[in-house]
């Protein structure tokens, strides 16, 4: 993976190992803010902005902090530490500029620190041995990736809330049921990287 | 392991802990918010069972909702009077009156009245019974006494007596509506406190057969919409149906209704003064 191409990365991140629906990163998230596709593409944002900076940021942490001092093992709670701040960080930033999308995102936002997508993301990058430009990327789109599992699945929602459920199934059932049938249908990218 | 580096590692962490935290609390400066502090008092003043009666997700939204003027300061149906005269203090406006409703079952169709058409023998549920064929009862609007409802109150106040009829505590019921919700007959509605003259049948069945069913029903023989002096109560849809905004508990269809599908105590009636 070492000299992987940003589009294989892209394909590879959003698609073939897409976070959520094949590595099973973030299920949290997924299936607590996705009754909305607008608050669900509000959560998108928030982690894909969350996820290119703590890729990013633990790039350098890494490389430049934990290798220098030869420090590697302290790999989790030093990510940890960049994550969580990264989140105080925009769920202030968010409190002020955007009222309603905060309130949307509600609890969701400071579950992001306890996102294992996010220290998932982290983690990955250092063990495929990117280079700057391919974390930055490999982020990024990890982020669409789960952007794009978490809209289209409260686009499912959506239809499922007004459809004829029978009543054990309604609501985190039928959604879990959904959830699976999805990750399935992603299973058919296998072998496109 | 040598000493080195465990003090290397506590202070590159320590470090870098203590710059995030800096940034933090000067971004929190920088982007400082005012929140109202009503909303915290407001939330002290709600009884807090989150349960979502008001409408709004949990007791924090209806807090916000009160502040912002959106829900009515008696909004909440579980705290009653005292809860919206505390709030309406904090908001500085009137209390209001709020009704206290309660949750009322509508059927008396118990075992000596009205019978079973098959034994059913499956999930203690009301939910699940009806959908066999709607429930072993002979009549298809009633009660079957099988506890969906009690299930889901979290204020202890709705039972099966041992008649084997849902019946509730005007005392505890808060009126949070999840019993009306869950009920596949809709045998429960919410009547006011004071109410004490109820209809209780639930059968929209033409009267014949509605008899052949059940010994309380009501045949809608629209007897006691002629005697009504106050016009309160009409037969809509073949059930007679009480307008409690007109009733004034006198209780003379009561008397008159030769099924007794209208309850009330007698002893406790307002007595006419004509």
């Amino acid at each position: 993976m070492e000299n992987a191409s940003i589009f294989v990365i892209m394909v590879s991140a959003i698609l073939v190992n897409n976070f959520v629906l094949s590595r099973f990163l973030g299920i949290c998230p997924f299936l607590g803010v996705s009754k909305q596709v607008e608050t669900a593409f509000g959560m998108g944002m928030a982690v894909t902005f969350v996820m290119t900076m703590a890729g990013t940021l633990t790039y350098f942490v890494h490389h430049y902090i934990l290798v220098k001092a030869g420090l590697e093992f302290l790999q989790t709670a030093a990510f940890i530490l960049v994550i969580a701040s990264l989140v105080q960080f925009v769920e202030i930033v968010l409190q002020k500029l955007s009222p309603t999308l905060y309130q949307a995102l509600g609890v969701f936002l400071p579950l992001i620190t306890t996102n294992c997508a996010v220290l998932g993301l982290a983690l990955l990058n250092i063990q495929y041995e990117f280079g700057l430009i391919q974390t930055i990327a490999h982020s990024f789109f990890a982020a669409v990736g789960f952007s794009l599992a978490i809209v289209l699945f409260a686009g499912i929602r959506e239809k499922l809330e007004t459809s004829d459920v029978p009543l054990p199934f309604k609501g985190f059932p039928i959604a879990l049921i959904s959830a699976s049938l999805m990750s399935i249908a992603f299973l058919g990218f296998t072998g496109l990287v | 392991m040598d000493i080195n580096t465990i003090v290397l590692a506590a202070s590159i962490l320590g470090v870098m802990g203590l710059l995030f935290g800096t940034g933090l609390a000067l971004a929190s400066k920088k982007f400082a918010v005012e929140i109202d502090p009503r909303v915290a008092a407001v939330r002290e003043a709600v009884p807090g069972a989150n349960c979502g009666a008001c409408g709004y997700p949990g007791c924090d939204g209806f807090s916000q909702a009160v502040v912002k003027g959106i829900a009515p300061v008696n909004g909440c149906p579980v705290g009653g009077a005292d809860c919206a005269q505390k709030i309406a203090q904090i908001m500085g406006t009137e209390a209001g009156s709020s009704v206290k409703q309660v949750a009322r079952v509508k059927c008396e169709g118990h075992e000596e009245n009205c019978g079973n058409r098959y034994d059913y023998d499956g999930v203690t549920s009301c939910v699940a019974a009806n959908m066999l064929n709607g429930g072993p009862k002979m009549c298809t609007y009633g009660c079957m006494g099988l506890g969906s409802c009690v299930e889901v109150c979290q204020f202890d106040a709705i039972f099966i007596n041992e008649k084997g009829i849902a019946e509730v505590d005007p005392e505890k019921c808060t009126a949070c509506n999840k019993c009306v919700e869950i009920c596949p007959k809709n045998v429960i509605s919410l009547v006011p406190y004071d109410q004490l003259t109820i209809v209780a049948c639930n059968n929209y069945d033409k009267g014949g057969h509605v008899k052949k069913n059940c010994n309380v029903a009501c045949i809608a023989c629209g007897i006691c919409e002629r005697n009504c002096p106050h016009d309160a109560i009409h037969v809509i849809n073949n059930l007679a149906q009480i307008d409690y905004d007109k009733c004034t508990n006198c209780m003379i269809c009561v008397e008159k209704c030769p099924t007794k599908a209208i309850q009330g105590d007698l002893t406790l009636r307002t007595v006419e003064t004509a």
